[in-house]
């Protein structure tokens, strides 16, 4: 199957971003809900929560009636995620010249895929920069998320949109975060 | 069917690639600030207009958008860095990871359990952190 050409990879930011952005009003519009990706984590935790022994209050809620909706809407990002992949062949990121030259400085150098071999896979996961990215990023990930009360599409997108000050200040974390992840975890461990 | 068009829309626009997130983070490229500003640009207009025309859901409801309790903003600041630090890491935040499980990257799968436990860690710990 060819992917139809207004769907070829990479789609340009002003397709990607507002396409994005609309996802916000038309949840509010389909089904009056907010858009957060996050939740769904907490969502899962309700659900073990729920054959184990619910000792955790913040677990303690209907997670069908809040939360179905949007895990349905997870297992479709999955779907997506696959459809692309059948449609799209490799996905090899496209990214400038300097980004290589920075990431080859960090020591990595294969670039194809969506995520870099050296770290990403089965095999990497017990070196330790594989396990820093992956379980370690996993944790902070899911930590953070819940701490904070949402990512990058409930406060960056959605929280900013509404303008929402709680919202920016998250946004301003997730940045800072960021640069420190960059600039000082990666480093350390490759 | 919206998560199947959100699923494609992040993997063909390369926002799910680790790669590409590293280029945001080394500002090495607009692209990413781009989509995302202009993701804000269109939800705000979109939200904007919503509470305008008293626009209703529709099913009928009129459409409540809660606002985030500010508290003292701890868990904003703190808890948004924590995340980021995750973000640059894995090179994924929660929607990518679940598009790259179904791109193939299997072991990808390792960071939503790690995710789930850092999730469930954070609700034990909630009644002592600040917030």
């Amino acid at each position: 199957m060819t992917v139809p050409t207004f769907l070829s990879a990479p789609l340009p930011w002003y397709i990607a971003g507002p396409a994005i952005g609309l996802f916000v009003p038309v949840l509010l519009i389909i089904g009056n809900r907010m858009f957060g990706v996050s939740s769904n984590l907490r969502h899962m935790c309700a659900m073990c929560s729920e054959v184990m022994s619910r000792r955790v209050e913040h677990f303690r809620y209907d997670w069908k009636r809040n939360g179905l909706w949007n895990l349905l809407f997870v297992t479709g990002i999955v779907v997506g995620g696959y459809l692309a992949a059948q449609w799209g062949g490799p996905h090899d990121a496209h990214i400038s010249e300097q980004a290589r030259l920075a990431l080859s400085n960090l020591g990595i150098h294969d670039f194809s895929g969506l995520a870099p071999r050296e770290v990403f896979t089965w095999h990497a996961l017990l070196t330790i920069k594989g396990f820093v990215c992956i379980v370690l990023g996993g944790f902070l990930v899911g930590f953070g998320s819940a701490y904070a009360g949402g990512c990058t599409s409930g406060h960056a997108i959605a929280g900013l949109a509404d303008l929402q000050l709680p919202s920016l200040i998250a946004v301003l974390g997730f940045f800072a975060g960021g640069l420190i992840g960059t600039y000082f975890v990666l480093p350390l461990v490759f | 069917m919206l998560g199947v068009c959100f699923g494609i829309i992040l993997t063909q626009s390369e926002v799910v690639s680790w790669f590409v997130l590293q280029e945001m983070f080394r500002f090495q490229s607009p692209r990413m600030y781009e989509i995302i500003a202009s993701a804000i640009a269109v939800a705000g207009v979109a939200l904007a207009l919503i509470k305008r025309l008293g626009v209703r859901s529709l099913s009928g409801e009129p459409i409540v958008i809660p606002p985030k309790t500010m508290g003292r903003g701890i868990r904003y600041l703190a808890g948004g860095t924590i995340f980021g630090v995750g973000w640059a890491l894995s090179g994924a935040c929660p929607g990518p990871l679940f598009a790259l499980v179904g791109n193939g990257v299997t072991v990808m799968i390792v960071v939503v359990i790690s995710a789930l436990a850092g999730t469930w860690l954070y609700g034990v710990l909630r009644p002592r952190l600040p917030h």
